[in-house]
């Protein structure tokens, strides 16, 4: 087993726990700082493929805007206690068990294809770089990014006004 | 790393979201499922995009580009999805002065 494998070993292991966490924990909060962990082991997953330009997207977009945003609102509607009222033990039992099961099929079906055999490169490779992938960002999909940035614009109308008061 | 694991890895991770999707009822808690799902489906596209790489680097040095645009895309999309989304939470607090699910049962009635 080399270090490449160690550190794939490790990196899951953290982000599963982590998102186990997320759904377990009572506080609002400790589920934002765990989700936090768990972008952090797919940012480390992403450079152990050597994308490097989307482990730092995730960390700055992810870990840093969207987790600050959601740390926010909870802490904007004083939300940091325990204050979600118990679910019926049954339905987070039925939850668990038809979750648990979805996961179980899709195993089964997935477990012989035909890309057993295959491999995905990690540590070299170098599509994941930002020189490649702004080159094609800004040459074949140039209007994807441009009508993204409308779509940013209206999503940032929108907020404000659902946002706003009456 | 054979591609195997990465797709069991993602598929457990995409499950972890929809159980807390399932059995969660606060509002914040289930949109953060939601980006635990979408960050499972953006790791398994890497994980695919390297290995149409590794597969026909050959043939075109940048095989396998393509998949971490779509990725970029997915991630500027979900930003744009958190914006509004916890817009619409912050409004149905001040309405109900809860983010619990179930309250938002009128269209049941």
């Amino acid at each position: 087993m080399n270090i490449t494998q160690i550190i794939f070993w490790i990196l899951s292991v953290v982000a599963l726990f982590s998102a186990l966490m997320v759904i377990t924990a009572r506080n609002p909060v400790y589920s934002v700082l765990w989700l936090i962990a768990t972008f952090f082991s797919i940012s480390g997953h992403y450079i152990l493929l050597n994308a490097q330009f989307l482990a730092i997207v995730n960390i700055i977009v992810y870990a840093g805007a969207i987790m600050v945003l959601f740390l926010f609102v909870i802490m904007l509607m004083n939300l940091n206690k325990e204050s979600e009222p118990r679910k019926h033990r049954l339905l987070k039992l039925a939850g668990a068990v038809s979750g648990g099961s979805l996961l179980l099929v899709l195993v089964a079906a997935l477990r012989d294809t035909d890309l057993k055999h295959e491999h995905a490169l990690v540590n070299e490779g170098n599509i994941g770089l930002i020189q490649n992938l702004g080159k094609e960002l800004f040459s074949t999909y140039t209007v994807p990014f441009e009508i993204s940035s409308v779509l940013f614009l209206s999503a940032m109308v929108g907020a404000v006004v659902i946002g706003k008061k009456e | 790393m054979p591609i195997n694991y990465y797709i069991f890895l993602s598929l457990a991770l995409f499950c972890i979201g929809i159980v807390g999707v399932l059995t969660r009822r606060n509002a914040i808690i289930i949109f953060m499922c939601i980006e635990i799902m979408l960050n499972a489906v953006n790791l398994l596209l890497v994980a695919f995009s390297k290995m149409h790489h590794l597969k026909n680097a050959a043939i075109n040095a940048t095989a396998g580009t393509d998949g971490q645009i779509f990725v970029f895309f997915i991630m500027v999309v979900a930003a744009a999805e958190v914006s509004v989304g916890l817009a619409i939470i912050v409004m149905m607090y001040r309405n109900i002065h809860s983010v619990d699910v179930n309250f938002l049962n009128r269209l049941k009635h």
